[in-house]
């Protein structure tokens, strides 16, 4: 490829042709400052921010301009200053400067601008647009008064999930980020997999925030309140706190969970393993019995929302598993229950997720097995940071503790659940020992692992060969699916996982999940299951005793009551009346 | 002396447009039987010597874009006429339309059989309504006359051409947006990372040119390149269809030879101004165009004299403002112009506009300060440096050079030393 040479502000610099000026400045240690650009995704250039004097009184964006050979660049002179300046100043006259009370508040890609401009007066009136916030639904809160319209969420709810809620309308002043027709997220077809939220880079769409619910349950003396932390938090919660991306920090999540006064500190690890011991027997089930293949995996929540609404005459391809957060939630208020003598009513149960989607599963009707909702709240890996440091925790030198047992005793099959392929992975480690009755000798199906869109392998199953197939972000699910719906399909057992990257890559997790940050996180996900002593479900010791002692046999009659699920065809309108669930009459029928 | 020519708008009012066999008496596709004989080759050179440029506004050569687009390969090609004519007081296109369409849609197939395209649309604005069906009757005559459709004349060029209309919005008159409407999306500007020339409409290959520009080609073939540019002036060659109107007697479309002094215009062809008043100024090229005051109207009607003083050609427009309007007052009519045609998409002109808007009305009712013209000057610049495409950075060209021209009737509406908000 052609090199281009170029000077920017006095600083020669050599790069290849088809850089843009954005990454050539980066060579010479100039970071020209952006707002609508993302690294994972494709030049907008809207917001104007990044331009640089090309010639004398021209002014052209950095990020969307490439290199040509021999050009000069300014991106300090008076012009560009006062441009670039004047475009920040327009931009917080129309914003709501609240940012004290923001939930954005330290790491808002604007306030970051405003820092490094220092704006300290600006001759604009205020103009902010009185803007409905919608909260209407479980998971996600848009608040576009708040909105700068770079279109970041559009394009990850339009390309990277294929699902198209997102949209832009009007014009001018009245230009809006909105679903079509103004609609409330609650009467799309949002799947609430929060990904906009990930990508926002000002306060205009993030979580809902569950913190006060869980705050008064800890204060209540007559609950006892349980926590379950999923695999992906373990290596991410850490970015909070200034840790590496992929850092292992499950013994101090333990222990500032328990600072924060929970009961018992568990980990959905442990259910992940106990949906291998079904969903693996399940698979099984459906090849000997002729059910409908190929079966797909069903723990991600958004996944779920997604070919409910989208696909709805493909749900018998669904596994009927719950998700591990509701199995754990299930078992919480029934066995849990049960050994240590608690009315169900007692217990409330708490699960940290990467995830916003998890708040809307915890939430449908169907999750509530026996008259008492599987899990009460449900926080993701930010509000539970938000949390720890409310409490005063100093989160990276405390003392590690160890999850507290039974649900606490988990394998590094479980762990995986958090990254792309991990499902498919745990699964083959099971089924393949299941059936072959063999040892399995190499435990990593690297065939299933990485960040591609698509994955393929086959496993040979005492002499059969099973073709399966791994998804990630839901365009890429969307592909896996119009096969099936065309007949084409000639995989046995499909995972797919909404986020791209799996959950570690969830809507939940830290700001700032990049495509780098996934891929580190991946590698500390692999890091803790390589270590684990147990690292395939079916030999989990906890599990084997639940089995025992309460569930009998996989697939049996309290699984099938307890652990397993139905779906049903999404409309564009959810009722949530049956949230009144507090009235229900419980329906134990143990 | 009126010196208005009859070059692009000869056939005016000369033939019924329904007519196709009107046209064909007139002389009409001689240009384009000439063209093939010409060939790719020549016919491109001859647009060079004819300085032709860009009619609508852009002002960029037609023949190094003609040349662009027949280098660039593909089976499938696409010419777009722009006929969305949204620029206030600009009106010329609607005549060519109306009294000469079979010219425009000559010049279509000239410009595809150059760059071997393959499909043609006319974007014409919705509020050219009642022109739509009578343009695709003109198209239809011609298909069946054997000008469109397969192996026209011989040439073994394949062509057609379907007309698609506007939805009302100002910024699709910019080429990419345009694109975009066409695509069936909301019109808003195009993040332009290849020529349109490559990828434009559905990702092709994709010639956008204004009416009068392809409506210039065929008279321009057959009069012989020798003889249009003896109008003109050295760099501004030709002529050009203007809309002249405002306060002025014989309001009306034009063709004049560049050179022509505005004076000319106003007095020798527009009649002098209504009411026997003084002319204050003028605004060349549409709202987006710069403030002229009359001390000025001596300069000629030309590309580089206008550029000399920060006003330019333009789409033609040339609106006549006599001594009764207020700066201030005519600057909030563009203002409002703009903040409703705004597309919203980039910051500066979704904002700037705004707020330019707030502080103009403030001059206007005669309670702004002296920070205000300041701020209002200074973001008019953010807008038209920072802006994503021509809509923003133009609009505030009117503000800018009314500043520059008419400081005083600032001034006059200022009421407050200091801000006090």
């Amino acid at each position: 490829m052609k090199n281009c040479t170029i000077t920017i502000d006095n600083k020669e610099v050599t790069v290849p042709e088809g850089t843009s000026i954005l990454e050539a400045a980066k060579k010479v240690s100039i970071n020209i400052p952006t707002l609508c650009n993302h690294p994972d995704q494709t030049v907008k250039a809207n917001c104007r921010i990044c331009l640089v004097e090309t010639k004398p009184g021209k002014l052209e964006t950095a990020c969307s301009t490439k290199v040509r050979d021999g050009m000069t660049i300014n991106t300090v002179s008076k012009l560009v200053r006062d441009t670039q300046r004047g475009v920040l100043e327009l931009i917080l006259a129309n914003h709501p400067q609240d940012c004290l009370k923001c939930i954005r508040n330290g790491k808002c890609e604007l306030q970051k601008l405003c820092e490094m401009f220092h704006i300290s007066k600006s001759n604009l009136e205020d103009e902010i647009d009185a803007l409905e916030k919608d909260e209407s639904n479980p998971s996600i809160v848009r608040d576009h008064s708040k909105c700068i319209k770079c279109n970041r969420c559009i394009e990850v709810c339009q390309e990277v999930q294929g699902v198209s809620i997102l949209s832009h309308a009007h014009r001018s002043t009245k230009y809006c980020i909105t679903p079509a027709f103004e609609k409330k997220l609650v009467n799309t077809l949002c799947v609430f997999c929060g990904q906009c939220t990930s990508v926002c880079p000002v306060g205009a769409l993030y979580e809902k925030d569950d913190t006060e619910k869980v705050w008064n349950a800890l204060y209540n003396d007559n609950l006892h309140v349980i926590v379950q932390i999923a695999p992906a938090v373990r290596v991410s919660i850490g970015e909070e706190f200034g840790a590496k991306p992929g850092t292992k920090v499950t013994g101090k999540v333990v222990a500032a969970l328990r600072r924060l006064g929970f009961d018992k500190v568990f980990d959905t690890d442990f259910t992940a393993d106990l949906t291998i011991m079904e969903e693996g027997h399940e698979l099984l089930d459906r090849i000997n019995r002729g059910g409908t293949l190929p079966m797909i995996t069903s723990c991600s929540p958004g996944w779920i929302n997604y070919i409910e609404g989208f696909y709805p005459q493909l749900l018998d391809h669904l596994s009927s598993c719950k998700s591990p957060q509701q199995m754990f939630g299930a078992l919480s208020k029934t066995y849990y229950a049960k050994k240590l003598d608690l009315d169900p009513s007692q217990i409330f149960t708490v699960s940290i997720m990467p995830c916003t989607a998890k708040k809307y599963e915890a939430e449908r009707k169907e999750m509530s097995s026996y008259g008492y909702r599987d899990v009460d709240a449900v926080l993701t890996t930010r509000e539970l940071a938000r949390m720890i440091k409310s409490a005063s925790i100093d989160f990276l030198n405390i003392e590690e503790e160890n999850f507290d047992e039974p649900f606490g005793i988990t394998t590094g099959a479980g762990v995986i659940f958090g990254v792309t392929g991990g499902v498919m992975e745990a699964a083959l480690r099971t089924v393949y020992e299941v059936v072959t009755e063999h040892e399995l000798e190499n435990l990593d199906f690297m065939d299933v692992r990485g960040l591609e869109g698509i994955k393929e392998a086959t496993v040979d199953l005492n002499g059969t060969p099973i073709k399966v197939a791994v998804a990630h972000g839901l365009s890429n699910a969307k592909k896996i699916l119009n096969q099936i719906n065309e007949g084409k399909s000639d995989y046995t057992f499909i995972e797919v996982m909404c986020c791209p990257g799996g959950c570690i890559g969830g809507g939940g997790q830290p700001i700032g999940s990049t495509m780098k940050v996934r891929e580190e996180r991946i590698k500390g996900i692999y890091d803790v299951d390589k270590v684990m002593p147990l690292r395939k479900s079916h030999e989990n010791p906890a599990v084997k005793e639940l089995y025992e002692e309460f569930l009998g046999q996989p697939l049996g009659k309290i699984s099938h009551k307890l652990l397993h699920t139905t779906y049903s065809p999404r409309s564009e309108k959810i009722d949530f009346d049956y949230l009144q669930w507090n009235n229900e009459i419980a329906l134990t029928e143990e | 002396m009126n010196r208005t020519v009859n070059i692009i708008s000869k056939n005016f009012k000369k033939y019924n447009p329904e007519s196709i066999e009107e046209y064909l008496e007139l002389g009409g596709f001689e240009a384009l039987k000439k063209a093939i004989e010409m060939g790719p080759q020549e016919i491109i050179s001859t647009l060079k010597t004819s300085g032709l440029k860009g009619r609508g506004g852009a002002a960029f050569s037609t023949g190094r874009k003609w040349e662009y687009s027949a280098n660039v390969k593909g089976d499938k090609k696409f010419i777009i006429c722009n006929a969305d004519e949204g620029e206030p007081a600009t009106f010329k296109d609607r005549y060519l339309l109306e009294y000469d369409p079979f010219k425009v849609i000559e010049g279509m197939i000239i410009a595809a059989y150059t760059t071997g395209s393959t499909n043609g649309y006319i974007y014409i604005r919705e509020e050219y309504k009642y022109l739509h069906n009578k343009v695709r009757k003109a198209i239809e005559l011609a298909e069946k006359h054997g000008f469109l459709g397969k192996n026209i004349l011989g040439s073994g060029l394949n062509f057609n051409i379907k007309v698609v209309s506007g939805a009302g919005a100002y910024v699709c008159g910019e080429s990419t947006a345009l694109i975009e409407s066409i695509e069936g999306k909301s019109g808003r500007p195009r993040l332009k990372l290849t020529r349109t020339s490559k990828q434009g409409l559905f990702g092709l290959p994709t010639l956008v040119n204004n009416v009068e520009t392809l409506a210039a080609v065929p008279p321009i073939l057959e009069m012989g390149v020798e003889e249009y540019i003896k109008y003109g002036t050295h760099t501004s060659k030709g002529t050009k269809l203007i809309s002249l109107c405002g306060n002025v007697n014989k309001p009306g479309a034009y063709e004049v030879p560049f050179g022509i002094t505005l004076r000319e215009i106003i007095y020798d062809i527009g009649g002098g101004i209504k009411d026997g008043k003084q002319l204050k100024f003028l605004q060349l090229g549409g709202a987006s165009g710069a403030i002229i005051p009359a001390k000025l109207i001596d300069i000629k009607y030309c590309y580089e004299d206008l550029e000399e003083h920060g006003a330019s050609v333009g789409s033609g427009a040339i609106l006549v403002a006599d001594e009764t309007n207020k700066v201030t007052h005519f600057l909030k009519s563009v203002q409002d112009f703009f903040i409703h045609e705004s597309c919203g998409k980039c910051t500066p002109c979704r904002e700037g506009n705004r707020q330019l808007t707030k502080i103009i009305n403030r001059f206007v009712t005669g309670n702004a300060s002296v920070e205000d013209l300041k701020t209002v000057e200074k973001f008019a610049n953010v807008m038209k440096y920072a802006s994503f495409c021509g809509l923003g950075q133009t609009a505030p060209t009117a503000l800018l050079t009314a500043i520059k021209y008419f400081p005083v009737e600032f001034y006059q509406q200022i009421d407050r030393i200091r801000k006090t908000s």
